[in-house]
């Protein structure tokens, strides 16, 4: 009687200490499976998805909030990698949250630029160059192409009309296109 | 000596099929065949445990309660070794395969309680196996129990499209399969001779 209840004290004890260990062990720290969504997300913090960006959103798509065919810029392939990783079927995209463009970055007219940093503060990646009254610049390299600074632009006209002269703002395709010269028309996507 | 290894693997996967022909471990036998792939998922971590679970309880039962006559506490003692090892399981997933620890969801844990995990164990002791043999039999069990898991769900899949009148729709056309597919396996008992 006594030598059961030593060994099953002994057994416990055991037990105890091995998943006290590899609980230290095989902590998990964040969530993985967060990580994991947000390396597939484009990373252009756009908000389209409805979410402020790319990181909330792939929280919310963990959490099973969201939906995965919310992300535009991520189109159909994003769709189907995300619908592949989370182990559900796949969906096409939700196009009450947009519609898949070419990418793109954000182009500044240097001559009709007025300075008034509006885009600066819209632009979620920093990747607009420039100072209050000076000529602003895009980094190139770091334009994700959220179109989150066409809104606030004052001397930009409607974004339909946009190849009106008197433009601030304006977009040209990543890789295929070469870059605008002076005086010519860009090409909108 | 390796023939007796491959003659227990055979065995178990199927002449004495834990889910077809020792009845054992029909939760997950029939919760989790609705999808061919968390089937498959599924069978790997049973397999996991099962080989896992079968080596250390024939370690505790032959170092531990043989040799100080608690046979009787073999029961208790195997419950709780093989929910440590789902616990480690458990935690070795999160770690390492977060999108399958999701997708398996509650049925994780819920290898506790299946009863073929306690069931091999309990056959391993009476049959007083050695450690290897012990080993032989947890993962031929398991590879049994994956062939079975596997070979199921992808009938259900199929029977998702077929056209089954309606009294017999969903759980029952399945338990139907499930029951025919063990008269199927029963047929192999011809084999042991």
């Amino acid at each position: 009687m006594l030598i059961a209840i030593l060994v099953l004290i002994l057994l416990a004890l055991i037990i105890g200490l091995v998943l006290g260990f590899s609980s230290i062990k095989f902590k998990v720290k964040g969530d993985p499976i967060v990580e994991k969504i947000d390396a597939i997300l484009p990373q252009t913090q756009c908000g389209q998805c409805s979410y402020p960006g790319c990181k909330p959103y792939a929280k919310a798509i963990a959490s099973g909030e969201a939906d995965i065919n919310q992300c535009p810029p991520g189109g159909e392939d994003g769709v189907k990698a995300l619908a592949e990783l989370m182990g559900v079927e796949y969906k096409p995209l939700d196009e009450s949250h947009g519609i898949t463009k070419p990418k793109s970055v954000a182009f500044i007219d240097e001559d009709t630029c007025i300075g008034c940093t509006l885009c600066i503060q819209a632009c979620p990646v920093d990747a607009i160059l420039g100072a209050a009254k000076q000529m602003h610049t895009i980094i190139e390299k770091e334009c994700t192409g959220c179109e989150l600074c066409l809104p606030p632009c004052p001397v930009a006209v409607n974004f339909a009309s946009l190849l009106v002269q008197s433009i601030a703002l304006q977009w040209r395709l990543l890789k295929k296109m070469p870059k605008i010269g002076n005086g010519n028309i860009p090409f909108i996507p | 000596m390796l023939e007796n290894y491959l003659l227990i693997m055979v065995s178990t996967v199927l002449v004495n099929n834990i889910v077809l022909t020792k009845i054992l471990g029909l939760c997950p036998f029939m919760g989790v065949s609705k999808k061919l792939e968390t089937s498959i998922s599924m069978s790997a971590a049973t397999a996991f445990v099962l080989t896992i679970g079968s080596m250390t309880s024939w370690a505790i039962n032959h170092y531990l309660l043989e040799p100080n006559n608690l046979v009787y506490l073999r029961t208790l003692t195997f419950i709780v070794v093989i929910a440590a090892v789902v616990q480690f399981t458990e935690m070795l997933m999160q770690k390492h395969f977060p999108v399958l620890y999701k997708m398996l969801g509650i049925f994780l844990p819920l290898i506790t309680t299946n009863c073929a995990v306690l069931g091999i164990p309990l056959l391993n002791a009476q049959a007083s196996y050695g450690l290897v043999e012990s080993a032989f039999f947890g993962f031929g069990g398991a590879i049994g129990f994956s062939f079975v898991l596997i070979l199921f769900a992808s009938t259900r899949e199929r029977l998702e499209g077929a056209d089954v009148p309606e009294a017999f729709k969903g759980s029952a056309i399945a338990m139907i399969t499930a029951a025919l597919m063990s008269l199927a396996f029963m047929g192999f008992i011809g084999l042991d001779r």
